[in-house]
């Protein structure tokens, strides 16, 4: 709390972020310890949590009062612009402080209290239980089993305590391999295929130099494609680019040599690393948060941010792995340089094509979990860092939250049954892939569709399955109505005392998706929906101009809105 | 005329290729008169594979060996491949679907020979014309009149027999504004917007010329239109060209409203690409629609040079300006921009679905494309001579109609729940207005269909898309009707590429095709739910 110098600041305006017009809300700005509020005019809540804050900027002074741009980690960008330029600096120190990810203690997980208590809390953490994962895949088995080698953190810090290994790999061979890996990650098992009998394994890059070798290293490549009796022969995907692969043999680590290792087959993906991905999002959400963007500027932007160019790399390189299983009935292993970035890209998003069961919704947590979270991060870096965290007793689990709320995350068009696609292949060809509107100004309302298709038909499934019960239980009733007596009139009846709550239903679900008003009130419309909301309403300007004195459109949207 | 003259040889053995994900077929390659027949045989699904001629764009022939191979790019998009036994036969038979499918003769095209099981020549014919819309107008106001002052098409070639026009101006007035507008189009009435009391108007540009000629009874007319609307009302005019172009045209006679001449009405300029910059823009993006191989940088550059997408926004946006002055500012609209009946119709079209829930049935879109697009006189035979893919220079070819198709589109997905029809609908047109069996897209105007005969000679597309068959590939399983007007995003992020249309046959429709199947499924399981009754058995026990 010593940060925050003003807590409540009035009048202040958010702008409309795609508006040339200076469109505004004003409200009243909160700020909290954890975070900033701002109630607009119509009661309008907008939170934001101080740990999503990615950029503050204090823009230059206005005549109305002085700009404050805040970007958020989830793509939100809010634009107020505060009064007094001394309110305006004190929030602007405040957030630039509280924003500040110090330590791990300070993140508002560590104080959040969703009135669980401690049982339900370790329940939560139960959820994904990746022990039981691994028996789903068929492991242990003749050729896998769990190696303890790792139990303390000493052979590899960031790996988890338990690992799968090949049966015939020995613990030396692992000590020795990964003292010829990179952050000592040797190659583990990341995802079986219990029918081909084939592994994706993952690692980080050898330190092979220009021409160093290490026997344990090759022992366990090795034993990694015996692991598998179908095919001897396994790939070694090294998701870098060859010029970044190459560059890293000067710095004594770079790539798998063929000649060395028997039984491989070596393949460069050409995924860019993270520093290149970075700047590639952060120029698409310049492009895209561009006000009066043109449709030439934004493809063009598109195209030189590059990140669509990625998208399609990461999923080029998944798809090569998912065939080298299917089709080749070959093992896999994957590595780039430490192995935690685009390995677990490659290697996930493969594991999700291959199998079906990623593609449910709890198989989908544990999907993520196991390539996220214990390898990679939500809090915390690694397993070993979670733990001296004590994120189990000091923090909740979010997979609870998410299954509770599962109906928001569920695709209406899911079909369990359609084994057709077990092995999803999509097509990679360069049209297919787009701007993900959706993520990207997931708050940015005008730009969306106003009807939600998902909405409407996830409603009419279950109203369909509710039909349906409804159908069932009336024919039931009916059927002891016959037991009991035989008066054709009370069944009648009773038909005619359930069926009108259907249609009512309908109704109410439809109104409360698309949000029709009454028709008499013609300024208003479908929600979200109005000529104000859309960029050619400041052509509406030019109405305005012609004849000051007949209403102007923003007088439409204050009649609009309220 | 006999086709067979133009039919060098009967037939020929010959595979065909329809893209990757289809099976080839082999059989017996027949040109008749009008179509192209593929015969695999009679136990082969199908059994026969038909081609229109009419749908042939462009035709390549090789041939090496024994053997020659003809591409048909079809007017859809479609590209064909068949491989022919004989090289005399693939050169005879090149040469008879080139001569066959650039036929110009309307009367011997193939809707004056197609005779359906099931239609009756005439019917629905009469569904759509300007007198039944305007007893929705006389409706609501007195202030417009049906006026059959084109009744022999001699005051605007390209108008229908019947116009709506205000009913405070008499024929003759129409006619001397006829004179001062080109090709005689006076402004008239296509939308009236029954909640503000404002209407939509479209013309063409009037022929003021170098030396700002005026007309008095033009003048007049708009002045009515104003005084017939809510007292106070003001008008705009939404030129669809830039303001220099405007001016530019005065030296060929053309020219636009002078501010003086018209008071009330203010001018807006919106300009819209039409003719050969749109055209080349519609060739470029199918040309780069047809590359499975190059890279997204390559991709994405060449979707933006085409512009297409441009096209669409601007289109859109003008439609929602027009829209918005009626709806939100009280004001009368007239649209036009040079000969008032391309980018005119494209706008006045839009801000109607935009503004009208009726007009986004199934009903009412088909009497809308009737009544604004084929009945005010949209030149469908010179737009849609050939598609994307001839190699001639065009000449008066636009993908105006497409480009208005596209925009509905656009709609559509961002108001899924609104149209009552959906994509295929769309696709359906867009086959139709380029080649057809039906007769609804022949010709460029009423007066020329009169002359040909169309209405009682050949079948209206309306009662072929009408029939119960169709509508499970036509209509929209989730429509809603919504009594609101729909506002589009015009945002480039909020508009997309029209992959059904533009990757209909390069690309796979599986995926797109198994969720549209699963949702006409949710949607109708719900109707049977709903409207279901128990088992007999059960709903009539027996005593």
């Amino acid at each position: 709390m010593e940060h925050i110098r003003t807590t409540k600041v009035e009048q202040v305006k958010l702008l409309d972020r795609f508006s040339t017009s200076n469109k505004s809300l004003t409200g009243t700005l909160y700020l909290t310890a954890t975070h900033l509020l701002f109630i607009d005019s119509h009661q309008k809540e907008t939170w934001i949590l101080h740990h999503h804050i990615a950029l503050v900027e204090k823009l230059a002074l206005t005549t109305s009062g002085c700009p404050l741009v805040i970007q958020c980690k989830n793509f939100r960008i809010v634009h107020f612009i505060v009064p007094r330029e001394r309110d305006c600096h004190d929030i602007y120190n405040s957030l630039l402080q509280l924003s500040k990810q110090a330590k791990y203690e300070d993140l508002y997980a560590f104080s959040y209290n969703p009135k669980q208590n401690d049982s339900e809390r370790l329940r939560g953490w139960q959820l994904v239980d990746l022990a039981e994962e691994y028996k789903r895949m068929g492991l242990p088995n003749s050729n896998w089993q769990l190696s303890d080698a790792n139990r303390d953190y000493k052979i590899c810090e960031t790996y988890p305590r338990e690992l799968y290994v090949p049966r015939i790999a020995s613990k030396p061979i692992i000590v020795g391999s990964s003292k010829f890996r990179s952050k000592g990650r040797f190659p583990v098992l990341s995802y079986y295929h219990q029918n081909k009998e084939a592994a994706i394994c993952r690692c980080s890059q050898p330190l092979s130099g220009f021409s160093a070798r290490c026997l344990e290293d090759e022992h366990l490549l090795q034993a990694i494609s015996k692991a598998n009796p179908a095919n001897r022969y396994m790939y070694v995907m090294d998701t870098r680019p060859r010029l970044n692969a190459m560059a890293n043999r000067a710095a004594g680590k770079g790539y798998e040599n063929e000649d060395n290792y028997s039984n491989i087959r070596f393949q460069f993906v050409g995924i860019e690393n993270i520093h290149v991905m970075r700047s590639s999002l952060q120029k698409l959400l310049e492009v895209s948060g561009t006000k009066g963007l043109s449709v030439s500027d934004f493809y063009s932007g598109l195209e030189s941010a590059g990140w669509l160019r990625h998208i399609k790399a990461v999923t080029d390189a998944a798809i090569f792995l998912a065939r080298a299983i299917m089709v080749e009935n070959a093992s896999v292993l994957v590595h780039c340089s430490d192995g935690w970035d685009r390995t677990s890209q490659v290697c996930s998003l493969g594991s999700l094509l291959l199998d079906p069961y990623y593609r449910t919704i709890r198989g989908f947590m544990i999907h993520e979990h196991i390539h996220s979270c214990q390898f990679g991060n939500f809090i915390g870096n690694c397993q070993k860092e979670r733990e001296e965290l004590k994120l189990k007793e000091k923090t909740y689990s979010l997979w609870p939250f998410l299954l509770h709320d599962q109906k928001k995350y569920f695709n209406p068009l899911y079909s369990s049954t359609s084994q057709k696609l077990a092995v999803l292949e999509p097509n990679t060809v360069s049209f297919n892939f787009k701007f993900w509107r959706n993520m990207y100004h997931q708050f940015d309302r005008t730009l969306h569709p106003r009807q939600s298709v998902f909405n409407i038909i996830m409603n009419m499934n279950e109203q369909n399955k509710q039909l349906q019960k409804d159908v069932k239980d009336l024919e039931s009733q009916i059927k002891q109505h016959k037991n009991k007596q035989t008066d054709g009139v009370l069944t009648k009846e009773l038909l005619n005392s359930v069926r009108p709550e259907s249609p009512a239903l309908k109704t109410s679900l439809c109104l409360k998706e698309q949000t029709l008003l009454p028709v008499k009130d013609a300024l208003r419309t479908v929600e979200g929906s109005s000529p104000a909301d859309n960029r050619y309403s400041e052509y509406a300007d030019e109405f305005s101009k012609a004849e000051p004195a007949v209403v102007s459109s923003e007088y439409g949207v204050a009649r609009m809105t309220c | 005329m006999e086709f067979s003259e133009l039919i060098r040889t009967g037939q020929a053995q010959a595979e065909l290729l329809r893209g990757p994900e289809m099976p080839p077929l082999r059989g017996t390659l027949c040109v008749t008169g009008h179509h192209l027949l593929l015969s695999p045989g009679p136990q082969a699904t199908p059994d026969l594979w038909l081609l229109l001629l009419r749908s042939v764009d462009s035709i390549e022939k090789r041939v090496a060996g024994d053997a020659g191979t003809i591409t048909l790019r079809c007017k859809d998009l479609r590209v064909l491949q068949l491989d022919i036994e004989g090289v005399e036969a693939t050169l005879d038979i090149a040469r008879s679907i080139e001569a066959l499918s650039s036929l110009e003769s309307v009367i011997t095209s193939f809707p004056f020979f197609y005779r359906p099981k099931g239609l009756r020549l005439g019917e629905s014919w009469h569904f759509h014309p300007p007198e039944r819309y305007y007893k929705r107008v006389a409706r609501e106001t007195r202030a417009w009149r049906l006026s059959e002052a084109n009744e022999d098409f001699s005051l605007c070639p390209s108008y229908p027999r019947a116009v709506i026009v205000p009913r405070a101006v008499d024929d003759d007035a129409l006619a001397r504004s006829a004179h001062f507008r080109q090709g005689g189009r006076f402004p008239v009435l296509s939308y009236y917007h029954a909640p503000s009391g404002t209407v939509l108007l479209r013309s063409s540009q009037p022929l003021t010329g170098p030396q700002k000629r005026r007309c008095a009874e033009d003048e007049e007319l708009l002045q009515a239109v104003l005084a017939g609307a809510r007292p106070g009302s003001r008008g705009f005019i939404v030129d669809t060209r830039s303001a220099q172009a405007a001016k530019q045209a005065r030296m060929t006679g053309g020219g636009t409203e002078a501010k003086s001449a018209y008071p009330g009405w203010k001018r807006l300029h919106r300009p819209l690409e039409r003719g050969r910059p749109l055209q080349e823009s519609f060739v470029h993006l199918v040309e780069a629609c047809g590359d499975l191989e190059q890279s997204m940088d390559r991709w994405l550059s060449r979707l933006d040079g085409c512009r297409w997408l441009s096209h669409v926004k601007e289109a859109l946006s003008t439609a929602c300006l027009a829209a918005q002055g009626m709806e939100w500012e009280g004001a009368c609209i007239l649209v036009h921009g040079a000969e008032g009946t391309d980018s005119t119709l494209l706008v006045t079209s839009l801000a109607q679905l935009i503004l009208d829930p009726l007009s986004r049935t199934m009903a009412g879109f088909q009497e809308l494309i009737e009544r604004e697009w084929i009945q005010a006189g949209h030149p469908f035979q010179l737009r849609c001579a050939h598609s994307a893919f001839s190699h001639t220079r065009p000449k008066h070819e636009a993908p105006i109609f497409l480009l208005f198709l596209d925009c509905v589109w656009q709609l559509g997905r961002q108001f899924p729940l609104s149209l009552e029809f959906g994509e295929g609908m769309l696709l359906a047109l867009f086959d139709h207005s380029y080649a057809s069996s039906f007769g609804t897209f022949l010709c460029n105007s009423e007066k020329e269909r009169c002359l040909c005969e169309v209405r009682t000679r050949t079948h209206s597309l309306w009662s072929g898309l009408n029939q119960p068959k169709e509508q499970r590939k036509l209509r929209n399983p989730l429509y809603a009707p919504n009594p609101l007007a729909i506002w589009p995003s015009v945002e480039p992020q909020s508009l997309q590429l029209w992959q059904g249309l533009f990757l209909r046959w390069t690309h796979p429709p599986e995926p797109s095709e198994v969720a549209w199947e699963k949702v006409w499924q949710i949607a109708t399981d719900q109707e049977k739910t709903e409207g279901s009754q128990p088992t007999d058995s059960a709903s009539e026990p027996q005593p």
